[in-house]
């Protein structure tokens, strides 16, 4: 075995992973304040990519110089920022509503929010892709031998690194972190304590569409070439990784994203290319068969 | 039980009818009624999952794909034979008798993948379901697209056309009568049982994997005879025909039509299948402002806030009170 070979293979799974870790983050804490699988949560990802697209001309018309990094990260702020938007949005319009509905009810709402998303965009902006502008030079990392790092790879490490040291301190460390994880241990209770459940619903969905945003723009860094249906499959993906971390468990997500997109690397890199989106699935129906839980999650009896 | 049997002889007779009116048809109104009778098996079969056992199913396009390719493989490779040992001159009765013989093939293939596909993942809450389902859905597509034997993204052609409106329609009837009694039957509170609640059902004695399991494959049937419907009518299959939105739209239909009524069911796949005609229509006459044509011509958008729109406003359905097919197969009681 080549280890040079491994290790490119390695660094090459743990940027994708950290991507999926990314969306992943979403679905997991939207299950665990509300128990339902946001379907449309990949299509929030894809309208991260397309905020960073719209406003990479606008950026450039203002500072005609180039704004180098400082510029980068403007960018991903405010897809961020647009997305966190989306997301309380869709949750007050399509979700709310719903909340006393059966499961099923809100998952079907959910697969048509997603199938109008996509749609949508498609009609506005057409259904061809889209070159991402370049906002950070790509090139290889001097220093490392034979090993290949891409500057967009380090970024996205880096970034998902940032940001998940930002969401746990959000989750552990402040008022409304904790609000959301008493939420997600018994709303009624929670809201007997006096926590509007309304406001941390809708401040868990722009949270993790602010999270789904950056990994849309950090992927855009990496593989410059956006359509409107490039969500269905990372949002599927990433969903695998919050079950097989334990799904409603936050550090759960970001290992799950890490061992998925790590397997699927290796996989394509030493079995078959072809089993790229089949590995997934073959993760999933094996997680769910033999530790529904996850591998972070608990036991959950359901009760009558 | 009566009724039921009194339903199924007058809609065949019925489907015989329309199928010697059918030769007077422009191949257009030809083809869309051919395909209203094959979304109304693809429909009504989905119902017994979704709508009476309470199972979400995004993957009902992967199954009508075993079918289509199952029974296309057969008749390519052995209708010539099969007619010549026969050696009859009449060969039309002879090859409707294969036809059927290749579609039960292909919906018995289909049954069973869908017994091998829902035997681990029924044990799966609701949504979790939809997820597996979607993604068997795609694996069956993927596998399609990587055999070569099966024409792979180049295209399936099937040799002869042997669908017309008579099987269209009757195999329709014939869905609707082996659906509505399954249900009404004694046996078959147990599907309802298990959708309105599975703990409490379990409590009461029933085997709730046992009867998703049963629904699973009686619906993946289906898919495989629409499926095999489908494929000697349009005579050409392409992987990207049974992609996830195909599954949509057959789903569109139960949710539109009502979950749990067959009656809503079935209008809703005529309605259906008529919509996105007459959007097209609609698309191509004059002094339309130029923004609309795409937004008619893409039936997707119209789809997604049909989904939002009913289940916010209305959960059961445009005609989920309709219930023509109730009395099917149920006994009479003093």
């Amino acid at each position: 075995m080549d280890l040079t070979l491994f290790l490119q293979q390695l660094i090459n799974g743990i940027s994708l992973g950290s991507i999926y870790a990314l969306i992943a983050l979403g679905y997991t804490m939207v299950y665990g304040v509300l128990r339902f699988i946001n379907f449309a949560h990949g299509d929030i990802y894809m309208l991260g990519a397309f905020f960073g697209f719209a406003l990479a001309p606008l950026l450039a018309q203002l500072f005609p110089a180039g704004a180098g990094i400082y510029g980068a990260v403007a960018i991903l702020l405010t897809a961020m920022a647009l997305c966190a938007g989306m997301g309380i949005i869709i949750e007050k319009l399509a979700y709310r509503p719903l909340r006393d509905r059966p499961r099923l009810t809100v998952l079907i709402t959910a697969i048509g929010v997603s199938l109008f998303i996509q749609n949508m965009t498609q009609y506005f902006v057409g259904a061809e892709p889209k070159g991402f502008p370049e906002l950070i030079p790509i090139q290889a990392i001097d220093g490392l031998g034979k090993l290949t790092v891409l500057t967009s790879q380090a970024t996205i490490i880096g970034v998902t690194l940032i940001l998940l040291f930002l969401l746990r301190f959000i989750v552990m460390k402040t008022k409304l972190g904790m609000a959301m994880r008493a939420l997600s241990l018994n709303p009624t209770a929670c809201s007997l304590m006096g926590v509007n459940n309304g406001r941390v619903i809708s401040f868990t969905f722009a949270l993790g569409s602010a999270l789904a945003a950056a990994a849309g723009i950090l992927v855009a860094f990496d593989s410059p070439s956006i359509d409107p249906m490039m969500g269905n499959t990372p949002g599927i993906k990433a969903f695998v990784a919050a079950v097989l971390g334990g799904i409603g468990n936050i550090p759960g997500a970001a290992l799950g994203g890490l061992i998925l997109g790590i397997t699927e690397t290796m996989v394509v890199g030493y079995i078959n290319p072809n089993l790229r989106d089949a590995i997934a699935f073959a993760i999933l129906i094996v997680i769910l068969l033999c530790r529904p839980s996850g591998l972070l999650g608990k036991v959950e009896r359901e009760k009558v | 039980m009566k009724d039921g049997r009194i339903f199924l002889g007058l809609a065949l007779l019925a489907a015989f009818a329309l199928n010697a009116l059918g030769s007077s048809f422009n191949a257009y109104y030809y083809d869309v009624c051919v395909s209203i009778g094959i979304n109304i098996i693809l429909a009504v079969g989905l119902n017994l999952l979704i709508g009476h056992t309470g199972q979400f199913s995004l993957g009902h396009a992967g199954f009508m794909a075993v079918g289509a390719y199952t029974s296309a493989m057969l008749t390519n490779h052995f209708l010539p034979s099969f007619l010549r040992l026969t050696g009859s001159t009449d060969s039309t009765f002879f090859s409707h008798c294969f036809f059927f013989a290749v579609l039960m093939i292909g919906g018995l293939g289909a049954g069973l993948i869908g017994l091998l596909v829902g035997i681990p993942s029924l044990r799966l809450r609701g949504d979790y379901l939809a997820i597996v389902t979607l993604g068997f859905g795609e694996i069956i597509r993927v596998l399609i697209l990587n055999t070569d034997a099966l024409g792979a993204s180049r295209g399936l052609s099937v040799k002869v056309s042997s669908t017309d409106l008579f099987w269209s329609f009757g195999l329709a009837a014939v869905t609707v009568y082996v659906v509505a009694s399954l249900v009404n039957s004694t046996y078959g509170r147990g599907f309802l049982a298990v959708r309105d609640n599975e703990i409490a059902a379990e409590a009461m004695g029933i085997n709730s994997t046992k009867y998703k399991v049963i629904a699973f494959v009686v619906a993946s049937f289906f898919a495989g005879i629409a499926g095999g419907l489908y494929a000697h009518h349009k005579q050409f299959l392409t992987p990207e025909g049974f992609n996830f939105f195909k599954s949509i739209d057959v789903v569109v239909m139960v949710i539109l039509g009502g979950m749990g009524s067959t009656a809503g069911v079935i209008l809703a796949a005529i309605i259906l299948t008529l919509l996105p005609e007459f959007l097209r229509y609609l698309s191509h006459l004059n002094g339309l402002p130029h923004w609309a044509q795409p937004l008619l011509e893409n039936r997707l958008i119209l789809y997604s806030l049909i989904l939002i729109v009913i289940m916010l406003v209305r959960p059961q359905g445009l005609f989920g009170e309709l219930r023509w097919f109730s009395k099917l197969g149920r006994r009479k009681t003093q």
